[in-house]
């Protein structure tokens, strides 16, 4: 099923109405580096994607060029059958969490409520309804205690939360998460997993750029093993063959495959 | 008791240019406390100082052709930040490189023609170095408040959109926040809080002013929003002894001001609840992991 009324307005979409981002033919480079080529894939709603791959692969490239962040070379992305820039409002990026300044002066609060910024509009404040939301996207993330506490002082899998109570505020169809699993404990990734996996089911199409090839890999739905062109797509046991792994990886530093 | 210090304050506010001084002071105060937030926020105090300095070559060029000097310090200052905008982005050269060539280039094209200007004219180049708040006219007067008014209203108006752009460009951009257009509307606004701020601290020390009060606040309170009030309080509280300094002391009102806002700045360093090297003699740890 694919919807293609052209004028068919974002908010009106229903949660169950498959979104599919549609890439063609992709090639990106920086100045005269070439980071992806060739790559052409279909992402379903209702599923969980993890993009892996060596360092350096193009994986934040990748979700960088889907959401419309950097110039593209060749191909074409789209959104429903749509270019992607008329409808950023659905789309949540959820950084890693080392590109994020932790001392800035903010609370929880303030950046749940970033999520409601684009829909808010200009000159205007948030409304009660804004509010409310972005009240439960925390309590669903299991933080609405700390709202008021400073971004500082919370630990790695609460700084992750706290972006996904965002994007939960933002209620955003199209998650990207940039490595949400680096550096946190088995229990808070389980929770992430359980958060992300009820968005799925409820029609988000989530992205995940992942680390490692871990025992994590196997609760993906999908998977995209990259390294500049994509070496294989498919369910985590049809992509992790060794012949696949090794072809991503090389000869060496190849990953402990679980 | 109390009214020899009273009279301290009231009796020289009986001049006028007393008077206009003090409305400079509370503007340059709030106006800077705000918009420096903006800058310490965003790593980029020194762009502050680089845009300062190049104000100088505008300033002298438009006392040459006859123009409003405010006017030609504020092509100066978007001149310079555009020049180390391309250079940023147009080379592999860093921003602190792109910001030292344009700025000491500017600044020494300023003190060339002011130097050339001073000759033939009666202007005094420290003035424009280190401020002169005494002599500030009504014009002075108006035209900075009416600056300070409409950046602090842009910035009211703006002010959800400069948090998440500020905080995380990245996920703003993916969220369809402009935030090339955002960013260039902040670097407009910083321009003309430095060209609203020289006459009273000069364009040597103004950089005090943006960085210094909204840096002390930063010690005390942990929203952005208090940051810039608590800076602006810290920063009209700063201008104004200052500027009783520079009348009682004679010495020039920019480094008057810089002094007291720097002595509230080490007060906070010693003894801020969370971060004072007396109250807290262990550096606060990194987020656990």
């Amino acid at each position: 099923m694919k919807i293609n009324s052209p004028s068919h307005s974002m908010t009106a979409l229903p949660p169950s109405a498959l979104s599919r981002i549609t890439i063609t033919d992709l090639r990106v480079s920086y100045r005269s580096h070439l980071a992806l080529d060739q790559i052409t894939t279909q992402l379903a709603a209702g599923q969980l994607t993890g993009i892996v791959g060596p360092n350096g692969a193009g994986k934040s490239t990748l979700i960088k060029a889907m959401l419309g962040l950097i110039p593209i070379e060749r191909g074409e992305i789209t959104l429903d059958g749509q270019p992607v820039s008329g409808q950023r409002r659905r789309i949540a990026y959820l950084p890693q969490r080392s590109q994020i300044d932790w001392t800035y002066p903010a609370t929880v609060w303030d950046v749940v409520l970033m999520g409601r910024v684009r829909k808010t509009g200009w000159l205007r404040h948030f409304s009660s309804n804004s509010r409310e939301l972005a009240h439960a996207a925390l309590a669903r993330v299991g933080l609405a205690d700390l709202a008021n506490r400073p971004i500082g002082q919370l630990s790695g899998g609460q700084q992750q939360r706290v972006f996904l109570a965002r994007a939960l505020a933002q209620e955003a169809d199209i998650l990207a998460l940039d490595e949400p699993f680096a550096g946190v404990d088995q229990k808070t990734e389980g929770i992430l997993f359980d958060i992300l996996r009820q968005l799925a089911d409820q029609g988000s199409t989530v992205l995940i750029i992942h680390h490692d090839l871990g025992t994590a890999i196997r609760r993906f739905d999908h998977l995209l093993l990259l390294n500049q062109r994509l070496i294989a797509q498919g369910s985590p046991h049809q992509v992790l063959q060794p012949h696949y792994v090794q072809q991503a990886y090389g000869g060496y530093g190849l990953p402990e495959v679980a | 008791m109390g009214e020899g210090i009273l009279s301290l304050i009231w009796e020289p506010l009986q001049y006028s240019f007393m008077q206009r001084a003090l409305l400079v002071a509370v503007a340059v105060g709030i106006l800077c406390a705000v918009m420096g937030s903006y800058l310490l926020v965003q790593r980029l105090a020194l762009l502050g100082d680089a845009i300062s300095h190049s104000l100088l070559p505008g300033l002298a060029l438009a006392f040459m052709v006859g123009v409003n000097i405010f006017v030609g310090a504020f092509i100066a200052g978007v001149i310079s930040t555009l020049l180390i905008h391309a250079i940023r982005s147009r080379t592999t050269l860093k921003e602190d490189a792109a910001m030292g060539v344009v700025f000491s280039a500017f600044f020494a094209l300023g003190i060339t023609l002011i130097t050339l200007l001073q000759k033939a004219q009666k202007i005094d180049l420290n003035h424009f170095l280190f401020g002169n708040i005494l002599g500030v006219t009504a014009e002075d007067v108006w035209i900075t408040i009416a600056i300070a008014g409409l950046v602090l209203l842009v910035v009211a108006l703006l002010y959800k959109e400069l948090l998440f752009v500020s905080f995380d460009p990245i996920g703003a951009q993916a969220a369809g926040i402009p935030v090339a257009g955002l960013n260039a509307s902040l670097m407009v606004l910083v321009s003309l809080t430095l060209v609203a701020s020289m006459k009273a601290v000069g364009v040597l020390l103004v950089l005090a002013m943006l960085i210094t009060p909204g840096a002390t606040a930063y010690l005390l309170v942990p929203r952005l929003h208090q940051v810039m009030g608590v800076g602006s309080l810290l920063g009209v509280v700063g201008s104004v002894m200052g500027l009783y300094g520079s009348y009682y002391l004679n010495v020039p009102s920019g480094p008057a001001i810089v002094l007291v806002v720097s002595l509230g700045f080490f007060l906070a360093l010693l003894f801020s609840p969370s971060q004072g090297l007396l109250t807290r003699p262990h550096p606060p740890g990194s987020p656990q992991p």
